[in-house]
């Protein structure tokens, strides 16, 4: 555990070095005056030191971190085993719970550290609700984890919201199991 | 004579109608030609008659004339046992009697010993635009025939002649509005095709369009989304309903006789569960427009919107009354959806619905002031009726599979709508009074019914 989280430090230092590198110029050194060599006996001024050049880092191909997938991924492999969770909801209710909060959170940090992601949340249901009431209560509970997210800072703009009522459950079960699954708005990514 | 003549006149625009939808290459249709119309009575005042609908006889001996002799006493048979307005005599305790050997020569003796008050005998034969059929209906006490009618039209749709003649029949004998020519249109997944471009496997739904009786399946849609909640106009030419081809929930109405689409909303918000006004101007529907779930009614062509709820909680599923003054729809706003009636202008609101989950009202027509809902019931759900001036509320179905959707039919005595009963989504209708299911649909699953006018 303690190694991993040291690996991860690593891995996360080597990141930012490796940004830092990219990001700004290389050092250069600034022309000095020439020494002066006539004149008093005095020991002339040294120079300074010219700055050492800055090694160039070795590159080590590190174990991809999780997120960084990301780039390397198709959108359909992206949604296929999302960055992006699912909340779940409670039974006819569009309230988004602590957990699903949690949940939100760490979309909104995913969205936040990929600025050209746009996603669709979209809101199900469970066969509990009318096919017809559903596709409403399917869209409040988007529009919830849309609103939060926004509330988080993600711009509305990369955040579109559709409701499929039950139309589209997830598990095709008939009980307390799949039903709970099936209440969720649930993201797909769009662009990234 | 003026007014049979006006009669038949009327019968024959509305085949034309019928016929385009199910053979819309065939220009022939049935042309009724003949009139008696006597009054057919059972035993005594109160009894139904009792009816009996031997096979038509085949004049000419090819195959199509054979079938469609078999065909049109079944689906005859059908149509009237499904009305109840007669006893329908089994059709199998008469195959021993013999048929007629023409139209006019009937064995009377026959069909009084099996204590039938009526039968009818009719006639196929080839024509030269396909076939004719003749029939009459023979009070079997009198020995005269009080209903005659011919046709002649194509050869391919023969339950069009009896769902016809069904049709003639109940108008004359019990000035009842039959709805065997009437259609159902719902959402199927029977075509078995995927939504493209979604990681999970997901079915797509399209419109398709059955007769009443789940006969003559034609698919309405194909644009490879969901397309849910279809809903007739009231002149049975276009179908609205809510369609997700541009990826989010909105409008459509295809003209299923011209072959075109209209598109009201012109992709304001999203906006689903449209519904024509009784006289098809104008569409209450479902919008998101303003940020939440809110009913709106607009004019066909997307004009003159006007928003009917403001509530912070979801409206949704709007009907019209039968004048088209009145709109009921679903409502949270007390916590749990519950059916509610306001004035199309507004005013009047009040909720007419006391149960834990109540939606999908769909409002009868006249004479029947009532409404049907769908209203939860343990883990699912079970159709109930309103009636709005008593107050009263009826069950319809009782908790076998769940039971969604119901959708009146255009003469108020029976409902269409889904349920699970069988296994799979289906469609059922089932009369007024809770009597009579009868499975429409086996194919897929098939969902939100509605009845054409």
């Amino acid at each position: 555990m303690r190694k991993a989280k040291a690996l991860l430090v690593l891995v996360l230092l080597m990141t930012v070095v490796v940004a830092a590198c990219n990001k700004s110029k290389p050092p250069v050194a600034r022309p000095m005056p020439p020494p002066m060599t006539s004149g008093g006996g005095d020991t002339p001024p040294r120079p300074p030191e010219p700055p050492k050049p800055v090694a160039e880092p070795t590159i080590v191909v590190p174990p991809m971190p999780a997120d960084d997938t990301i780039s390397s991924r198709t959108i359909d492999e992206l949604n296929r085993d999302s960055p992006l969770k699912p909340l779940f909801f409670g039974l006819d209710s569009s309230d988004v719970s602590a957990e699903g909060q949690q949940v939100l959170q760490a979309n909104a940090a995913v969205l936040k550290k990929y600025p050209g992601m746009q996603v669709t949340i979209e809101g199900h249901c469970d066969e509990r609700g009318t096919a017809e009431y559903n596709l409403a209560l399917g869209e409040r509970r988007a529009l919830a984890a849309k609103n939060y997210m926004v509330s988080l800072g993600i711009a509305a703009d990369k955040v579109k919201t559709v409701s499929y009522g039950k139309e589209f459950p997830f598990d095709a079960g008939h009980d307390d199991n799949a039903w709970s699954k099936n209440r969720r708005a649930h993201f797909v990514i769009t662009a990234k | 004579m003026t007014h049979t003549s006006r009669h038949l006149k009327l019968v024959g625009a509305a085949l034309l109608a019928a016929s385009a939808l199910v053979a819309a290459q065939q220009p022939a249709v049935p042309a009724p030609q003949t009139g008696v119309s006597g009054r057919i009575s059972g035993e005594s005042s109160g009894t139904p008659p009792r009816i009996a609908v031997p096979d038509l006889l085949a004049l000419s001996t090819d195959r199509e004339t054979t079938e469609a002799a078999r065909t049109i006493a079944q689906v005859l048979w059908d149509d009237l046992n499904y009305e109840r307005e007669f006893y329908m005599i089994p059709r199998d305790t008469y195959k021993s009697i013999p048929a007629a050997a023409t139209i006019d020569t009937v064995p009377f003796d026959r069909w009084r010993e099996l204590g039938a008050d009526a039968v009818v005998i009719g006639t196929v034969q080839r024509a030269a635009t396909g076939i004719r059929v003749e029939i009459r209906v023979y009070s079997v006490k009198s020995r005269t025939s009080e209903f005659g009618r011919e046709y002649t039209g194509s050869a391919a749709n023969p339950r069009l002649y009896a769902h016809t003649m069904s049709d003639e029949l109940h108008e004359t004998q019990f000035s009842l509005r039959g709805v065997a020519r009437t259609k159902l249109t719902f959402s199927s997944d029977r075509n078995r095709e995927a939504v493209v471009g979604t990681v999970e496997r997901r079915d797509v739904k399209e419109v398709y369009v059955t007769d009443y009786d789940g006969a003559n399946p034609r698919r309405i849609t194909i644009n490879r989304a969901l397309n849910v909640f279809p809903n007739w106009s009231p002149d049975g030419r276009s179908i609205i309903y809510t369609s997700y081809r541009t990826g989010v929930p909105d409008i459509l109405i295809s003209n299923i006789f011209a072959g075109t689409m209209e598109t009201p909303t012109k992709a304001t918000g999203q906006n689903w569960l449209p519904v024509f006004s009784p006289d098809g101007k104008r569409i209450a529907f479902t919008s998101n427009r303003d940020g939440n779930p809110e009913i709106y009614v607009m004019n066909r062509d997307g004009s003159d919107v006007r928003r009917l709820t403001n509530n912070p909680e979801i409206d949704s599923t709007p009907t019209w009354s039968p004048s088209g003054t009145q709109i009921a729809f679903a409502s949270g706003r007390t916590g749990t959806p519950q059916i509610w009636v306001v004035g199309v202008d507004g005013a009047g609101l009040r909720r007419v619905s006391a149960e834990s989950y109540a939606d999908r009202p769909t409002w009868s027509p006249a004479p029947f002031n009532e409404i049907a809902f769908s209203a939860r019931s343990g883990p699912g759900f079970d159709i109930k009726v309103l009636n709005i001036e008593k107050g009263e509320t009826r069950q319809i179905t009782f908790g076998e599979g769940t039971n969604e959707s119901p959708a009146w039919a255009p003469n108020g005595r029976h409902l269409a709508f889904s349920s699970t009963r069988a296994g799979r989504l289906q469609i059922f209708t089932v009369d007024r009074d809770g009597r009579n299911i009868r499975q429409i649909t086996r194919d897929g699953n098939n969902q939100t019914p509605n009845w054409s006018q």
